[in-house]
């Protein structure tokens, strides 16, 4: 994987585009299913993924990064916005108009002992993207099955073989040879490694790094783990309760992350050197994530912002490029060139 | 004196919390489950215990063993099989009675669990349930001195407003608010052992390190042994003074937490340390995974249980046959064993300039 | 709290008008689709055209349905009467019917064998109750023993034989060769002595039944409560096994037995039709079966409605104790 040089936003080569998507489930209350109120999941996001990127995605529980992937890849539909796929308006595709770019936009999910139907051999779960779609590959289904078996590093032999005969590790690489049956363009990966021990995460990181050299693909890579997000990603885009607070490229994220929620995400990460235990400056977050029912007004971080001042509590920052290529929404960022602070209000 | 101490039973005991030859051994269908097959650890007060290890390594049984709760409530079943000695605070816990053990439970020792949500109980309020654990151990004492016990540590990890929150129900508690009442119910009566176990696997980031900084200033302040059980090589890193790792049931390298971390001396640890993402440093290497999948503990491998996932198993062995287990070594040269410590210790054929070389030469440089 | 025990409360009034509607629909709504005759089932066959004529005029037949239904309902709560050219009948409220058939109100004939069914439902439901939770907790606690395996072999016995079969084994045991017990049903106030002898055997093969049920209820609960988080929890507290069991373990595992004890008492104040036939008890389940025999239809009107409205309450007390349990459904 490259980093590819910064570049504006909407370069023509978006591969999928996101405006201002909305996602709210309603919550319905008494006998009537009146509707009290919303967990506004994801709540106006704007960004693209480019061809041939890992975009990596990261943010605590509950916010919306696993239904920002839900609906990039049309399992869900929108409350709002729009999903643009190779300059085709995708928003609100019904079943049959998705079908064909079911092809294109695959998913991997986190895990892997429960998105496997156990009654099927394995031969049947890796091949049923070829049924679904009515295409016979050349030289016929099992080959073609028994090929991304090596693909993913296990054995052709393993065709006729049932999942629970397998290990984590292995259930992930079936559900990986799966989602590349069918040659996708965008791979779109909820945790993929979340559920899997160090010694095996390392062995899925590697095979995603690998097929994507060989493919050409371009992966949406979701994941709460910060290690991992670094490890794999081009860009990333954190989330906060339903929001982008930050989307840039990794070496700027991780090293000058300029909104105060990533700087305390990041510094919250436990390191693997125990050196440096004493000598790192730790920035503790009051309390825990708000709900996103009622998500604070403003920026909504700010209750729990140690910097957090009048004008976070009523104005909601929108999300700017403070430099090239590093977009951050906040009225106070760190590391902002030239105390670029309040530019970040007038934007 | 090259081989562990820990191997003659009988002896008083070296530390607060001595285990030796700890084996805890589960009948099911499929055959016997060795869960834990030899461990021997040492673990004075005041330190911290870092037991690192995958899923299936043996790392939380070990921790029902020691409380004495890996066969209770295993009605009717084929009982768990333990054997071995478990030295706290100079009783052996192991041939004592089990009432004996069991009054220790949550007085002497004591736990928090990974998923604080599922280990509270849902219909009995935060405070009934921190009560409990102390009116249990202190038959004296009347509701009202519980109460304000209770109401006392929620205050002193933290949770706002105890008096009020005491009367909450664990569903009203946020995830982070529910470990720390986790945590104040374990402390309730003054333990001296504190076995965490994965405490903070099922919290988000931030709540991670809010959590990781009460155990530790509580450390300090409770003066207590703490085990901290993790598959988090980070949660380690922040809290152990000493790291105990464990593979197949069998501790494969143990000493001070900067001689694992910066010189280990087993190809397992070295392979841990290779497949983690590393967040405070760029990578553009690939990682170094571990090949192959976790031993089964029904028909763990005769020899070391890591020889079929070793890259290394093909180097000379120093004159040992490869079936014969490989057993715990003290590392030559260094510095001697820090205070409490015990010292570094791995369990490898390999000779140990070997090791050292491979480590230096092949490894440090790639992580 | 409170906002829930008005939504459970209003929720049991659309019940209740619910099962009144569809009752009402059964024997009064549907004959008038399919073109049977209610009056004709209601005087029987032999009855002469004028007679039949009779009691439609006092059912109102002719009237439109919804008229009918609106002086059904108000008949239960305010009385009616029914009224033919030169005839009169008062049924007073709550008026439940009149049974043509036997020329008197349905709801005296109810009340007088409510309290023998409440009587053997009441009492075996106490049995049933201890034995089977009793029987199941222990098997869970001795899984795979003998114990364990000899109780879940009554208990499959028990779910399987048919209550006909256990209840006569037990009259001609009990009663006929040993005559241990026995003797006519005869009302607690009267004589409690004979009240209880009378019951014990309906009781016995009543519980025998719903206590199989129960115990393996019971035993796969509490085997699933036993693998709980805060079960080790409690233990690593260092509570007692006793404690451990009787109270944190029980807690949870009372749940769904209550769920389905509400429904097993409220379809029982129906009347145990089987039980009640073979032991010959006045009770609510014989009435209903001697009225299906005489094709008295106000009266299996009246069984059903008391059924039905029995179940409902059942429930409703049933969802306020689940509220007393799990502070989950309180606080919501």
């Amino acid at each position: 994987m490259t980093i590819p040089a910064q570049q504006a936003n909407d370069g023509p080569e978006a591969l999928l585009t996101v405006e201002g998507l909305v996602k709210h489930f309603p919550i319905t209350k008494g006998l009537l299913r009146r509707q009290v109120g919303a967990v506004q999941a994801v709540d106006g996001l704007t960004f693209d993924v480019r061809n041939g990127e890992t975009l990596g995605v990261v943010g605590e529980s509950g916010c919306g990064k696993s239904t920002m992937g839900r609906l990039i890849t049309r399992l869900l539909e929108p409350t709002g916005g729009r999903v643009t796929f190779q300059g085709k308006d995708i928003s609100h595709l019904g079943v049959a108009g998705m079908r064909p770019l079911r092809r294109d936009i695959q998913m991997i999910f986190q895990d892997p002992y429960s998105s496997l139907n156990p009654r099927h051999t394995v031969g049947t779960i890796v091949g049923a993207p070829f049924k679904l779609q009515g295409i016979t590959p050349e030289g016929g289904v099992k080959k073609d099955v028994q090929r991304l078996l090596e693909l993913v590093g296990l054995s052709p032999e393993h065709y006729n073989r049932y999942p629970h005969e397998f290990s984590g590790g292995q259930r992930q690489r079936i559900g990986i040879a799966r989602a590349l049956a069918l040659n996708p363009k965008l791979v779109v990966a909820d945790e993929p490694v979340s559920a899997l021990d160090v010694s095996i995460q390392a062995q899925v990181v590697n095979l995603l790094d690998d097929l994507q050299d060989e493919l050409g693909l371009t992966y949406v890579i979701i994941a709460h783990d910060l290690s991992v997000i670094r490890h794999v990603s081009d860009r990333i885009a954190v989330m906060y309760l339903g929001k982008l607070v930050e989307l840039t490229d990794r070496t700027s994220l991780y090293t000058k992350p300029m909104h105060p929620y990533t700087k305390a995400l990041l510094s919250a990460v436990p390191v693997p050197d125990p050196k440096r235990r004493t000598k790192r400056e730790r920035i503790l977050l009051k309390g825990d994530v708000p709900s996103p029912i009622s998500p604070p007004s403003g920026c909504r971080f700010h209750t729990r912002c140690w910097k957090a001042t009048e004008v976070c509590t009523t104005q909601e920052p929108p999300l700017v490029a403070l430099e090239p290529g590093h977009q951050v929404a906040c009225h106070h960022p760190e590391n902002a060139p030239g105390g670029a602070g309040q530019a970040a209000v007038a934007g | 004196m090259t081989t562990d101490p820990a191997l003659h039973p009988g002896e008083a005991p070296t530390a607060f919390l001595d285990v030796r030859d700890l084996r805890i051994h589960f009948p099911t269908d499929d055959g016997l489950v060795k869960s834990v097959d030899g461990l021997s650890f040492q673990l004075e007060k005041g330190r911290t215990l870092g037991i690192v290890g995958e899923s299936g390594s043996g790392k939380s049984v070990t921790s029902l063993g020691i409380m004495g709760l890996h066969t209770v409530g295993q009605y009717g079943r084929g009982k768990a099989r333990i054997s071995g000695e478990i030295w706290l605070d100079g009783k052996e816990l192991m041939t004592a009675d089990p009432d004996e053990v069991r009054r220790l439970r949550g007085r002497e020792m004591a736990m928090i669990f990974q998923d604080p949500l599922s280990a509270m109980h849902p219909y009995f309020t935060i405070g009934h349930q921190i009560t409990e654990a102390y009116l249990v151990h202190n038959s004296g004492a009347d509701k009202k001195t519980a109460r304000k016990r209770a109401v006392e540590l929620l205050d002193r990890v933290g949770i706002p407003q105890p008096d009020r929150r005491v009367d909450d129900y664990p569903h009203q508690f946020s995830g982070g608010m529910r470990q720390r009442a986790m945590i104040a119910m374990a402390l309730v009566n003054n333990p001296e052992l504190l076995i965490a176990d994965e405490p903070t696997t099922a919290l988000d980031v931030t709540v991670q390190a809010q959590i990781l900084d009460l155990i530790r200033d509580l450390q300090k302040e409770f003066g207590s042994a703490v085990i901290v059980i993790t598959h988090d090589l980070g949660v380690v890193a922040e809290l152990a003074d000493d790291i105990l790792v464990m593979y197949g049931g069998r501790c494969v390298e143990r000493g001070p937490a900067e001689k694992v971390f910066y010189e280990p001396q087993h190809p397992y640890t070295w392979g841990l340390l290779g497949s983690m993402p590393r967040i405070d440093r760029e990578q553009t290497e690939r990682l170094i995974p571990v090949k192959g999948s976790p031993p089964s503990l029904i028909n763990v491998p005769s020899g070391c249980a890591f020889n079929p996932r070793c890259p290394y198993a093909d180097l000379p062995a120093g004159g040992v046959t490869r079936t014969e287990r490989p057993e715990l070594r003290r590392v030559l040269g260094g510095s001697p064993a820090a205070a409490g410590g015990g010292g570094h210790w791995s369990a490898c054929h390999l000779p140990q300039e070997e090791r050292t070389r491979i480590w230096t030469e092949e490894i440090a440089p790639k992580l | 709290m409170f906002a829930y025990i008005v939504r459970r409360l209003f929720a049991v009034i659309v019940m209740l008008l619910v099962v009144i509607l569809v009752t009402f629909g059964i024997f009064f709504a549907i004959p008038k689709f399919t073109g049977s005759d209610p009056a004709l089932m209601y005087v029987g066959k032999q009855a002469d055209p004028a007679a039949i004529e009779g009691i439609r005029q006092k059912l109102g037949l002719g009237k439109p349905i919804l008229e009918q239904f609106w002086n059904f309902v108000t008949g239960l709560f305010t009385g009616r009467d029914y009224v033919s050219t030169g005839d009169s009948v008062h049924c007073p409220a709550p008026c439940f019917g009149y049974s043509f058939r036997h020329e008197s109100p349905i709801w005296p004939e109810l009340t007088s064998r409510l309290p023998v069914t409440l009587s053997l439902a009441g009492g075996a439901c106490v049995l049933w109750v201890t034995g089977g939770v009793l029987t199941g907790v222990v098997s869970a606690l001795k899984r795979g023993t003998v114990w364990d395996r000899t109780a879940m072999t009554v208990a499959l016995s028990g779910v399987s034989l048919p209550i006909y079969f256990t209840a006569l084994l037990s009259l001609a045991v009990f009663k006929y060769k040993l005559g241990w017990v026995g003797g006519e049903y005869t009302s607690f106030a009267d004589d409690p002595g004979s009240w209880f002898g009378g019951l014990i055997l309906p009781w016995v093969t009543l519980a025998f039944l719903y206590a199989a049920m129960y115990a393996r209820l019971t035993r796969a609960t509490m085997l699933e409560v036993l693998g709980e988080d805060y079960i080790r929890t409690a233990r690593a507290k260092g509570l007692a096994e006793p404690v451990v069991i009787g109270k944190h373990a029980m807690r949870s595992t009372m749940t769904p037995i209550l769920t389905v004890l509400g429904m097993d008492l409220g379809a029982l104040v129906g009347g145990a039709i089987l039980t009640e036939t073979a032991f010959s008890l006045p009770g609510l389940g014989q009435a209903a079966v001697a009225a299906i025999n005489e094709r008295d239809l106000p009266m299996i009107l009246g069984v059903t409605l008391i059924t039905a409205s029995a179940v409902v309450f059942a429930n409703l007390v049933v969802d306020l104790l689940y509220a007393v349990i799990d502070p989950r459904v309180r606080l919501s």
